[in-house]
């Protein structure tokens, strides 16, 4: 079970994010939509516990997994390492078949610099979607990519999480992709921004 | 005309007969092992420390604060001066040998080390924390490969330096070495001795680039080349 109760956030003299609740049981997909710069992604590392100065409580469950905007892949390990590396219980075979989930089963041995930008989101969301997890967050993984690009990474993501029962926690502008990949949409919005979740 | 007197300038001949000379006798392979020892003792406490000073003033800035005009004394002190301190303080033994070099190679890997902490990725040591790796697991696959470049720039850097430096503390204050014996090739005047020493240590400098530095900076980067 997921539970944030975050009560104040400030940068400096800035408060950004005002009273924020929410609640989200195993299985449940939540998008929070909301403009850019409203403080969608601080509090999504707020939730993920990149960011503890914050006035508030999060009881997060174990074993998390964080899709940032940028594929953030190591240059310098094969896609192989990539994945395994991140979940030190995952073997060979898992990683391999991790990667024919996203369609990169023969690209194992290759370094993230000689895939395309679409091969390195879907190794993204292979290291993402590799091993169980409880909690699910994506901090608009789309963003910047071409829109056919972006539709075919939004399909893949949700046959992943369709076969997953994490939690998942999705922030978004984009009103498409929270309808795709969330069961849930709230919005978060004022200044400071608030949300709650489930609503009253 | 200058060419013209051997005692100036030496044929190239004449330098490579007298090298020959000096490795028969042992004479130049016993120097260089002892160059060599010192550059490296040198060279791997001036790249730890280096590198753990500067990581560290790169990731915080408190440290980075208190200890950055040291750093900017110590990159623009003359080589001589610590050298000569080094001596005068420790003694004319192989510490203060040792020591001279090392400080005049530290400020260079602190401040390359430091810039390379300083651009790494925050994000990779995000997903560091979310996927909960262990503290060597990150170090070993996260912030060692980004500080790669860093260290074999400074590596190349620092080794350009300490190459100079070595021959000059040899120079003043000890008995073996190459510098000791360019000192004493000085002394007589003997400019075809001085080169016979010079010209084996750039060689040796030659093979060392060639041979270990150039294949490690490309077994280490050799992702980039796959690219």
């Amino acid at each position: 079970m997921l539970n944030v109760d975050v009560l104040n956030k400030t940068f400096g003299d800035q408060q950004i994010l005002g009273s924020c609740k929410l609640k989200l049981q195993a299985g449940e997909r939540l998008s929070i939509l909301g403009p850019s710069g409203i403080g969608k992604s601080t509090l999504l590392r707020i939730i993920a516990g990149l960011d503890t100065n914050v006035e508030g409580k999060v009881i997060r469950p174990e074993g998390i997994a964080y899709m940032f905007q940028g594929p953030n892949l190591l240059d310098w390990r094969n896609c192989y390492q990539n994945l395994m590396i991140f979940h030190r219980e995952a073997s060979q075979e898992d990683a391999q078949k991790a990667l024919e989930q996203v369609g990169l089963g023969d690209k194992g041995l290759h370094y993230p610099r000689q895939l395309s930008l679409g091969q390195q989101r879907r190794l993204a969301l292979a290291r993402t979607f590799l091993s169980k997890t409880n909690l699910i967050l994506l901090d608009e993984p789309f963003t910047s990519l071409d829109p056919q690009l972006k539709a075919n990474m939004l399909g893949l993501t949700r046959e992943l999480l369709d076969q997953s029962s994490a939690m998942l926690v999705h922030v978004t502008h984009d009103a498409m992709e929270s309808e795709i990949l969330g069961s849930e949409t709230v919005e978060m919005q004022g200044c400071p921004a608030e949300l709650q979740w489930p609503f009253k | 005309m200058i060419m013209a007197d051997p005692q100036v300038l030496p044929s190239p001949l004449v330098v490579a007969q007298k090298m020959a000379a000096l490795w028969s006798t042992g004479d130049l392979q016993l120097h260089l092992i002892d160059t060599t020892i010192r550059i490296a003792w040198a060279f791997s406490l001036a790249m730890t420390l280096g590198g753990i000073i500067g990581y560290m003033m790169g990731r915080y800035p408190l440290l980075n604060a208190w200890l950055d005009p040291w750093l900017i004394v110590f990159l623009n002190l003359p080589a001589l001066v610590l050298i000569v301190l080094c001596y005068l303080w420790i003694g004319l033994n192989e510490t203060a040998a040792i020591l001279a070099v090392t400080l005049n190679k530290l400020p260079l890997v602190m401040t390359l080390i430091r810039e390379g902490a300083r651009s790494a990725s925050s994000e990779l040591r995000d997903l560091a924390q979310v996927f909960k790796l262990s503290p060597m697991d990150k170090f070993r696959h996260i912030i060692l490969p980004e500080l790669l470049p860093h260290l074999v720039a400074s590596a190349r850097a620092g080794l350009s330096v300490i190459w100079k430096i070595v021959l000059v503390v040899e120079f003043l204050g000890r008995s073996t070495g190459i510098g000791r014996q360019i000192h004493t090739q000085f002394s007589i005047f003997n400019i075809t001795g001085v080169l016979a020493y010079s010209l084996s240590f750039v060689v040796f400098i030659l093979l060392i680039e060639f041979l270990i530095m150039q294949p490690l900076e490309r077994y280490a980067t050799r992702w980039r080349q796959n690219a």
